[in-house]
């Protein structure tokens, strides 16, 4: 890596530190954009004495000046205090933390179905000829219109009344329990993503394949598996990557949808209830976790591309 | 990144070669045209009340009576189905609307300022960017409350970075050929230039991401009713429809979340269809 990669990296990392910045005052500010005074909906049904109104205010911090509000929000993120939920009365890190681990493993479990399916189906519908790449394109084309909730009602339907192979409700306990109990929410998440993936695989790799050096490598009879994992799959990464990424990253705030369906008790299910119950505390803890999620592996996403292709970091001349 | 890129990857070579009396994409129009009749007549073409409860016994099979069967309250599901669709429909097209307009003016000033204009409203673009479609609308639900009104203006917001991006590209592209000079040597106004000349270059990709950007909508409004957060029971929003009779599935009646989903999956097809067709004629393949 040179010089003038590591620069862009640098620069990449100051926009980056700069957006989540910035995206955590638009969170931050939810709560003040919110119609209502928070002192009441902290109440709750009951209605509060001067007294409780001073005592809630000192401990959500109201009383002090929106900047103030802020710093202590966000110094608090970094220190580990979430603040406190408006319907619980309890830490927000305590609802969170024993529902991460779930919703991570439902995310992880779903890429890989992605990327065995989605790039390995990529890669067939470019390189095994023309019947193959029909079945795929049209596949796909249903696929891309499957989205998680049409998945998850139909596999609860199969699984659940027809077929009885899978469990369609909770999490399970203990690693290959949990697993079991989310294969259905990790395909119904799957699906949409894999035809999508598959496509893009396709483009990229059909892109390459007609390329110049392609052809003269095929020419000097270099064997093609060689000349696919080398020179074809290689530069057609950067492009499945840089439209996969943002993907991909979605998946974690996607992963709500297949929760709910399967009623498992993720990050997902409890942002999910949050929002019904207008617990902005909570909601705002986990959107700022979920978009820094999204923007770190977004960059990781482009780091990557950078080491793999460094010509992608030049400034373009027309973009 | 193309438009094509953005409808998920290149533009199928099939896509491609189709005409405009390809029979696929005449299919899709007509279902399109369908659906877009069910929205507007839909309760003018409901048999049955689509909230009266106990119009026919609870879950019953499709018959003479029940087109689509009754649902868990014995209601009538193709009643409820043609009501519903109002909702699911349109409330996309007010995203994709607003979307547009926004983002659209957004790109289009972008590309003819420049310099700091460019800079600022670039990095607001990134930031908005930065925020999933689904997490603005329901950070907007905890804040407004439920129903559809919040997340169609979140999803208004999430989705200008595409849109603006996209106008950006083609409106900077337009503007550095030589007869927009040309024009500006012989004094034409800048208001002008820009509405007969600029936005008319820029209106093919917009349509072929309004299209694309409908099923987009369609989808992430129908997963927050799904989630409970947007149309509110008793409406027969379709993502409502779908989510309420999950408790069915299990007893072996499939009717009251099949065939919304059915229609959902059918809507996105056609759209999708269309959306390859509209983003070849955008890129010039065949206009």
């Amino acid at each position: 890596m040179n010089t003038r990669v590591l620069r862009q990296l640098l620069g990449k990392l100051g926009g980056l530190l700069l957006t989540l910045f910035l995206a955590s005052v638009l969170i931050f500010s939810a709560m003040l954009l919110t119609p209502g005074d928070p002192v009441f909906t902290i109440a709750g049904s009951v209605r509060p004495t001067p007294e409780m109104i001073a005592a809630i205010q000192e401990q959500y911090h109201l009383d002090q000046p929106v900047w103030v509000q802020y710093l202590s929000w966000i110094g608090g993120v970094f220190s580990g205090d979430l603040g406190t939920s408006f319907v619980y009365k309890t830490p927000v890190a305590e609802l969170i933390a024993p529902r991460i681990g779930i919703t991570a493993l439902l995310v992880l479990y779903t890429l890989v179905l992605i990327v065995v399916f989605g790039l390995g189906s990529g890669i067939l519908a470019a390189t095994r000829g023309r019947a193959v790449d029909r079945t795929v394109l049209v596949t796909t084309s249903f696929g891309m219109a499957l989205p998680t909730f049409v998945v998850a009602i139909l596999l609860i339907w199969i699984f659940g009344r027809v077929l009885g192979w899978f469990p369609v409700y909770g999490a399970g306990s203990g690693l290959l329990d949990n697993l079991y109990h989310l294969t259905l929410p990790a395909i119904s998440l799957a699906v949409l993503y894999i035809a999508y993936i598959s496509r893009i695989t396709r483009g990229a790799i059909v892109g390459q394949q007609h390329a110049e050096h392609v052809e003269t490598a095929l020419v000097r009879g270099i064997p093609r598996s060689r000349i696919f994992r080398r020179h074809v799959f290689l530069n057609a990464s950067p492009q499945i990557l840089s439209v996969s990424g943002a993907t991909v990253a979605g998946l974690f705030a996607v992963s709500a949808i297949a929760e709910q369906a399967f009623g498992i008790g993720g990050l997902g299910s409890l942002l999910t209830e949050a929002a019904a119950r207008k617990d902005v505390p909570v909601v705002q803890v986990i959107s700022l976790l979920l978009v820094t999620v999204f923007v770190v592996l977004n960059a990781v996403v482009d780091v990557v591309i950078a080491v793999i292709d460094p010509d992608s970091t030049k400034p373009r001349s027309l973009a | 990144m193309s438009v094509a890129q953005l409808a998920g990857g290149r533009v199928p070579r099939l896509a491609r070669r189709a005409s405009a009396r390809d029979p696929l994409v005449i299919a899709a129009a007509l279902v399109m045209l369908l659906i877009a009749v069910i929205a507007v007549f839909g309760p003018l073409m409901a048999p049955y009340d689509p909230n009266q409860l106990y119009v026919g016994p609870v879950l019953s099979p499709p018959s003479l009576e029940h087109y689509m069967g009754t649902d868990d309250l014995g209601r009538d599901i193709y009643s409820r189905v043609l009501v519903g669709a109002a909702p699911s429909v349109i409330a996309p097209v007010f995203v994709v609307i607003l979307s547009t307009a926004l983002g659209a003016a957004i790109g289009i000033s972008s590309a003819w300022f420049g310099g700091v204009v460019d800079g600022i409203s670039s990095r607001v673009i990134e930031v908005i960017f930065a925020i999933p479609g689904l997490v603005l609308a329901v950070l907007a639900v905890s804040m407004f409350g439920k129903g559809l009104i919040a997340p169609i203006a979140a999803l208004s917001i999430a989705y200008i970075p595409i849109v603006s991006r996209l106008v950006r590209t083609a409106a900077r592209a337009e503007l550095g050929k030589p007869y927009i000079a040309a024009l500006r040597i012989q004094g034409v106004s800048s208001l002008a230039i820009c509405f007969r000349h600029l936005v008319p270059a820029v209106l093919p990709p917009i349509l072929a991401q309004s299209t694309v950007g409908f099923g987009y909508a369609m989808l992430d409004l129908a997963a927050i009713s799904f989630l409970g957060l947007g149309a509110q029971p008793p409406s027969s929003d379709w993502g409502v429809m779908i989510s309420a009779g999950q408790p069915a599935l299990l007893t072996g009646a499939p009717e009251q979340s099949m065939f919304p989903a059915a229609l959902v999956v059918v809507t996105v097809l056609a759209v999708n269809i269309l959306g390859a067709r509209v983003t070849t004629w955008a890129e010039g393949g065949d206009r």
